[in-house]
């Protein structure tokens, strides 16, 4: 048995958090959100020119060809740092969607350009307040959709929407090159101020539909996938909380002694130093199942996905109250996670929709449940 | 990352199951009625035996001192096949085999290590534990049972409480205070003591489950000769540790959260929807299903360190502090989903008093071995770095200090 990073996926894993912390700081972000910005283009491009973009991106298709567990661990160290960059959308989702069910022609024409950073894609599913799929009424006729599509995240800078739409009785998912459609965007007022969502208005933006005609095992694919990469992104983030407040604590005096050493502040980080170990190593079981037991892939998708929105959940309120009234600055920095935490707990669905296709994963694959 | 055994790992589990399904047919189905005590006992004491004569009692342990020479992945493969059967397995052999051995394998003299091991191995000496006392718990380092020098013996009065098994055993490991002028990790001496020494009683505790399989025991003028003394005077407290340390890894469990949806699914609400249609079960469920794996697949992570001969990291302290927890939570639910009926045993519910028992010896299991407080100063100490607690009494001479 070997249930850990590999020697390379470790230095990838240094490699990735080194340049992070040198070109997207705290500070730094403070000052994407003051100027407004979509995002770092410069650091997407970083990431770009290290290959990162592509890391599961297969060489074929001007990627690196690495394996799951590398997307993962660039997932959590983007989680751990808040990077201002568009990754899950774009890789994660957008390039994830062509290579689940696009045509030949279709990996040609847009991956490379995904994994050069060149085209940031963007994936519209939601219609307004609910989850993804409560509504669907945009509508595909003749190569063409027309609809209204929000929050959909970083759609500001995005080249390509991956879109779901209806088409006939059908659910279909299909590419509209935002370059070449006129689509109405306008950016939404949101509570993640670091990762912006927008409202995508398609008035018959022409459509072409990825290979597959029924969309929807590709989507419930997709969004299993995208639970094990969040979870990784969140486990990044649930760990920067509780070493955020573990250093503030120990820094801090009060009463004559430094914070830390207060068994109430520290029964409340070994708390969640235990949630981000829980998390961790169901995420580990997801990144494995996906490349080694897909049989298994949903359940423990599912599993990562619970585990880690409680440990960033937590962690991030926890952090928070560590610090006491600083906390509650925008000098501090416990909001970025503050707000990211509630963002990627409920960016692919609220817990009680992952609960449900836990236990209906369960029904299916466990033996002691079968009727 | 990868899951699967190495070759020589499927080559060792296919032997481990191979001697299991010859040797293990009596214990495939759990027992129709629970075993009683002395036929725990007996029927430990034979398994371990056999498992020894084949090699499978101690797999890492070297050859010369009675192991197999294997690592600590057999080890683990091993007891997964195992726990496939219901085998008998008392904590006294754990004390004995887990814990005794390894401590006096560092701290004692070889003499003492052949007098004691290999009869330990082969279930004819079963041991208990005679460390807390009624004033020191999770302070285990303030025990007041003296131990006093009388030649070549030593002669020991005080009172132990919380031994499990002692009423059976045939040895003891004993922590008694030899020196009370020094501080109180620093008094301590290490002893192993025949438990029929005269003065010596052992009173079953009766628990709350109703069980009584630990106890209050008294020392009363025990003499203990010098050569069952393990380590040196003084230097008890460190043999201790390394008894305690002895922590089991990768004593997974597995299932529990499944029966649990199973019970939802077979359950029907009034108007014939099942309790498993419910948004709230699902979620709580789900819940519970994500630590019960988490805590098995973070064991998984220890695991790949120990096989690389890595010492296991201070975060080990998380698994019983999850795993108790999570034995009290689910068991309480199993019996919400059964609403007020959940809490009788019947005809229709043939295990659900292992359900009961199992949600009263959680709460137990809160406690022993490290309470719930004393694993999260650990993590919080050994894992993040901060500051130990405030000990008051730590430098000051044991009969100094306020009782």
């Amino acid at each position: 048995m070997n249930f850990d990073l590999s020697d390379e996926q470790k230095m990838l894993k240094g490699e990735v958090a080194r340049l992070l912390a040198e070109q997207a700081p705290y500070k730094h972000l403070r000052e994407l959100i003051t100027a407004g910005a979509d995002w770092d283009r410069s650091l997407w491009l970083t990431m770009a020119g290290m290959g990162f973009l592509g890391a599961a991106i297969p060489e074929a298709y001007g990627g690196q060809g690495l394996g799951e567990v590398e997307l993962c661990v660039l997932a959590e160290e983007f989680g751990r740092a808040v990077a201002p960059i568009p990754f899950f959308s774009s890789i994660c989702l957008a390039a994830e969607a062509i290579q689940l069910a696009g045509s030949e022609a279709q990996k040609t024409r847009w991956l490379p350009a995904l994994a050069a950073g060149e085209v940031v894609g963007c994936f519209a599913h939601n219609e307004g307040r609910g989850a993804a799929g409560d509504r669907l009424e945009a509508t595909v006729s003749q190569g063409r959709v027309s609809g209204v599509k929000w929050p959909v995240s970083d759609a500001g800078v995005a080249g390509l929407a991956v879109v779901v739409a209806k088409d006939g009785g059908r659910t279909v998912l299909g590419l509209v090159d935002l370059a070449k459609a006129d689509v109405a965007r306008s950016r939404l007022t949101g509570f993640d101020q670091l990762r912006p969502h927008y409202r995508l208005e398609f008035a018959d933006a022409p459509f072409e539909a990825l290979a597959e005609a029924d969309a929807e095992p590709t989507l419930s694919a997709l969004y299993d996938r995208a639970a094990a990469r969040i979870a990784f992104e969140q486990i990044g983030g649930a760990e920067a909380c509780l070493w955020m407040a573990r250093d503030y604590a120990m820094e801090r005096r009060t009463f004559g002694r430094v914070l830390a050493s207060y068994q109430a502040v520290k029964h409340n980080l070994a708390n969640i130093l235990v949630y981000c170990e829980l998390a961790r190593s169901n995420a580990y079981l997801a990144a494995w199942t996906l490349e080694g037991n897909p049989g298994r892939f949903p359940v423990a998708a599912a599993t990562a996905r619970i585990s880690a929105t409680k440990a960033y959940e937590i962690a991030a309120r926890e952090n928070l109250q560590t610090h006491g009234g600083i906390g509650y600055t925008w000098d501090a920095n416990c909001h970025f996670h503050y707000r990211r935490a509630r963002l990627l707990a409920l960016n692919i669905g609220r817990e009680e929709i992952w609960a449900d296709r836990l236990i209906d994963g369960l029904l299916k694959t466990e033996a002691a449940l079968a009727a | 990352m990868d899951f699967n055994d190495t070759p020589e790992e499927a080559a060792f589990r296919a032997e481990a199951r191979a001697w299991l399904a010859a040797n293990a047919q009596e214990y495939v189905e759990p027992p129709p009625q629970a075993w009683t005590e002395p036929q725990l006992v007996a029927k430990s004491r034979d398994w371990l035996g056999r498992k020894a004569a084949a090699g499978f009692a101690t797999i890492t342990w070297s050859k010369e001192i009675g192991g197999r020479g294997g690592t600590a992945m057999e080890e683990v493969i091993f007891r997964q096949e195992e726990a496939k059967y219901t085998v008998p397995h008392g904590a006294f052999i754990t004390i004995g085999v887990g814990m005794t051995c390894p401590g006096i394998r560092k701290h004692g003299t070889p003499e003492q290590y052949q007098r004691f091991a290999p009869k330990t191995l082969t279930g004819e000496y079963i041991w208990c534990q005679l460390f807390s006392e009624p004033g020191a718990g999770s302070d285990l380092a303030g025990i007041s049972t003296r131990a006093v020098r009388q030649g070549d013996n030593w002669v020991v009065n005080g009172q132990k409480v919380w031994n499990s098994w002692a009423h059976h055993a045939d040895w003891g490991i004993l922590l008694a205070r030899t020196d009370p002028s020094a501080p109180k990790h620093r008094g301590l001496t290490f002893f192993v003591v025949d438990m029929k020494t005269p003065g010596i009683e052992a009173r079953p505790i009766v628990q709350i489950s109703g069980r009584t399989d630990f106890n209050q025991t008294f020392l009363q003028d025990v003499v203990i000769p010098d050569s069952c003394r393990i380590g040196k005077v003084g230097e008890g407290w460190a043999v201790a540790m390394t008894i305690l340390m002895n922590e089991r890894i990768g004593a997974e469990r597995d299932g529990l959260i499944v029966s649990l949806v199973a019970r939802a699914l077979a359950n029907r609400r009034g108007d014939n929807t099942r309790v498993l249609d419910s948004t709230d079960v699902r979620t709580r469920l789900a819940r519970m299903y994500a630590d019960e794996q988490g805590v098995k697949y973070f064991g998984y992570r220890l695991l790949t360190s120990l096989s690389r001969g890595e010492p296991p990291p201070p975060s080990v302290a998380l698994i019983k502090l999850v795993q108790a927890n999570q034995m009290q939570q689910a068991n309480g639910y199993m019996m919400d989903l059964d609403d007020f009926g959940g809490l009788f045993e019947g005809p229709d519910r043939p295990h659900q008093d292992v359900t009961l028992f199992e949600y009263t010896f959680g709460a137990g299991l809160r406690i022993a071995g490290g309470a719930d407080e004393v694993l999260r100063n650990q993590l919080a100490e050994r894992v993040l770095g901060m500051p130990q607690e405030l000990r008051v009494d730590k430098d000051v001479p044991f009969d100094q200090i306020p009782r």
